[in-house]
């Protein structure tokens, strides 16, 4: 059972400005069917078309999608356009007291369905976000191919909510939700994000003699590696270490697997991450 | 609020009488089964008494059960034991509708190197057999197919694919949770190697399940320790919990008639005054051959939590196979595989009936739910184009 505060339940049970507008200045729909939830939001403007007067919404999804898109329309009737646009999803979470992080993602698709709404009022270009748009071009790659979701909108979401863990970003975005093919893509967006925030910089040994750098490959390979081979059924051998060359060998799924470079490119630069700047992987055939 | 409790696939109240069964071995007929002593020994006897009637409701020789934790530790020793068996059979075959205490199993035995096959189901949840038939060969080590779907009540014809199964030389196993207890059923004319089942899906608690285990099948133990349960499965028997579920299963029996007429009859009157009432609603797996106490419906273009909470205001307990009530975000892996449209998945109930159900439980239900499905649908975007059709 989901632990909803309150103020979820109450926003869920009684929620504000359900409806529409019939003469919205701007109207901005996100979400689909497919995703299990859908948010269509309608905005007022004052006569100087400045300020927002009116807000009502529509929403197919759970109840923190619902309390969620109640909790929008409040916080921005009263604000300028700008102002709205600042909005953040977790603000939005805050002024519930908070959603349970497993459904944190109905929290920004009320920030999204308020970009596409300004967006479209201005006539600008539309935000990207993923498959919640219905009539958006998609910009970037496509990450993850279930929920249609960009690299844009993932680093996005992933900078906005300080995210560390590929379980967070799929609780934020859906993102790796459905089959997981993209988990370890997702695991690379964070590291790019964090890198670009110069936080949490891997935490490496800064002198390791030479029995305790073979120990820490060991380590990072069983711990770090390994397992995230496991779940594509593949595999990989430790043969050898000499100075900084680790020698591996790929088993099962990766053996022959016609991307199995670009994964000892991977493991290489875990291996350097988190134990050594000069560490040189090379894939041999035993 | 009184509540109204309709999730009895997930679990089952303890029936009172299985309580005062099981009441006595917890502070003073606390032996171990295992002792030599008479205080042991009295123990033992109820022991032999619970399995007796275990075997009983199975239609099968008590030395053919033994005691487990729960149905999953049931399925993971028959599936595990058959491919100890045959190290040189590396083919599983399964379903795409499995409980994951099959499916994730399976899954990870591929990781190990083993071929698994998930047969699939056709719209009303069916298997279909011309695909075993083809699948099924001499590399196949173990056949795993459940009884009857928890989420949709779909039984399958297992009979039918224990014959399939049998000629390839293969062992069988059924998980047999949903179906014991709800729907006769005799091993000694069966088909079925290995089949499991679950105490608290028949009003006995939770934490002790049984493996049926065919006479002359080879095994090899999952539990390995002592020598309880003839070595099959090591460690002190849950005692108190086993002499409940011998009691559960004896009421089962009792109950199998009233479970197939007048539990059905309510399941069927709530299916049919809720579609005539609600539009754009569908039954999953409406066309095939059903539990007597399931419904899964589907309510077009609303979401099953949002569905779940507003009963739940109401003191209504249902199910759902919501992605967004399940900590997975992908409709339920059963709806899916059935090919139910997402339009309907995501706004799917489970409505599971036990024989403490009343027919106030099901007017109180019939009364409730069209009005939380109407007011649903007015707040979705989608519901409200289907409202302004009609």
């Amino acid at each position: 059972m989901w632990d909803y505060t309150d103020k979820v339940k109450e926003h869920f049970l009684n929620p504000r400005n359900v409806g529409d507008i019939a003469d919205a200045d701007a109207v901005g729909e996100v979400g689909s069917l497919a995703c299990g939830d859908a948010l269509k939001l309608f905005i007022k403007l004052d006569d100087n078309k400045e300020r927002i007067v009116d807000a009502k919404f529509q929403t197919f999804g759970c109840g923190s999608a619902i309390a969620s898109s109640s909790a929008l329309t409040e916080m921005i009737k009263g604000k300028t356009l700008d102002e709205a646009l600042g909005v953040t999803n977790q603000e939005i979470a805050d002024f519930l007291g908070g959603l349970p992080e497993e459904k944190m993602h109905c929290s920004v698709m009320g920030q999204e369905a308020l970009e596409v709404a300004i967006a479209k009022y201005r006539g600008g270009p539309l935000p990207v976000h993923h498959d919640h748009g219905h009539d958006q071009e998609q910009e970037g790659e496509i990450v993850c191919k279930c929920f249609g979701l960009t690299d844009g909108f993932l680093k996005k979401v992933i900078a906005q909510n300080r995210l560390h863990t590929a379980e967070q970003v799929t609780h934020f975005t859906k993102a790796g939700g459905a089959c997981g093919g993209c988990i370890p893509k997702i695991k690379e967006l964070i590291a790019e994000v964090l890198g670009e925030q110069k936080q949490d910089a891997p935490k490496r040994p800064e002198k390791l003699t030479n029995l305790r750098k073979m120990q820490l490959i060991q380590e990072v390979l069983e711990n770090e590696i390994r397992p995230q081979l496991w779940s594509d059924g593949g595999d990989l051998e430790l043969i050898d270490i000499a100075g900084a060359t680790v020698q591996i060998a790929f088993r099962k799924a990766c053996a022959g697997c016609a991307s199995s470079g670009y994964t000892a490119k991977f493991v290489e630069q875990k291996l350097r991450d988190l134990v050594s700047d000069d560490i040189v992987v090379e894939e041999v055939q035993q | 609020m009184k509540e109204i409790y309709l999730d009895n696939n997930a679990t089952t109240k303890v029936d009172e009488a299985v309580f005062e069964e099981m009441r006595p071995y917890f502070c003073e007929l606390y032996g171990n089964p295992s002792s030599m002593h008479f205080f042991g020994g009295q123990v033992q006897k109820k022991v032999d008494e619970a399995r007796s009637r275990v075997a009983a409701l199975l239609g099968a020789d008590p030395s053919e059960i033994i005691f487990t934790a729960c149905g999953t530790e049931s399925d993971n020793t028959a599936i595990r034991s058959a491919i100890e068996v045959f190290p040189n059979r590396r083919h599983i075959i399964t379903t795409r509708v499995e409980h994951p205490a099959v499916l994730t199993l399976c899954r990870n035995l591929t990781k190990h190197g083993y071929r698994v096959t998930e047969l699939n189901v056709d719209g009303a949840g069916r298997l279909d057999l011309d695909e075993l038939r083809k699948v099924v060969d001499e590399d196949t080590a173990i056949v795993s197919i459940m009884y009857a779907n928890n989420e949709t009540g779909v039984v399958f014809p297992i009979e039918e694919i224990g014959q399939i199964v049998k000629e390839k030389g293969a062992l069988f196993h059924t998980d047999a949770v949903q179906a014991v207890g709800k729907i006769p059923l005799n091993m000694a004319s069966s088909t079925i190697d290995m089949l499991a089942l679950s105490g608290h899906k028949l009003h006995a608690p939770k934490g002790i399940g049984a493996l049926y285990l065919r006479k002359g099948v080879p095994f090899r133990p999952f539990m390995v320790g002592g020598h309880q349960e003839k070595s099959r499965r090591a460690g002190t028997e849950a005692t108190s919990s086993v002499i409940a579920l011998g009691k559960a299963c004896e009421l089962a029996g009792q109950h199998l008639d009233d479970e197939n007429t007048r539990v059905k009859g309510m399941r069927d009157r709530l299916e049919r005054e809720l579609m005539a009432i609600i539009p754009a609603s569908r039954i999953n797996g409406g066309g095939a051959e059903r539990l007597p106490n399931t419904l899964s419906i589907a309510f077009e273009f609303v979401e099953g939590e949002a569905i779940l909470l507003l009963l739940s205001e109401k003191g209504i307990c249902a199910s759902s196979g919501s992605a967004c009530t399940s900590g997975s975000l992908e409709p339920s892996h059963v709806l899916r595989a059935m090919g139910v449209p997402f339009t309907c998945a995501h706004g799917s109930i489970r409505f599971s009936l036990s024989r403490f159900t009343t027919d106030e439980e099901i007017n109180a239900v019939i009364k409730e739910l069209p009005p939380i499905i109407q007011r649903l649908r007015e707040i979705s975007p989608f519901g409200r184009e289907l409202l302004k059709k009609q």
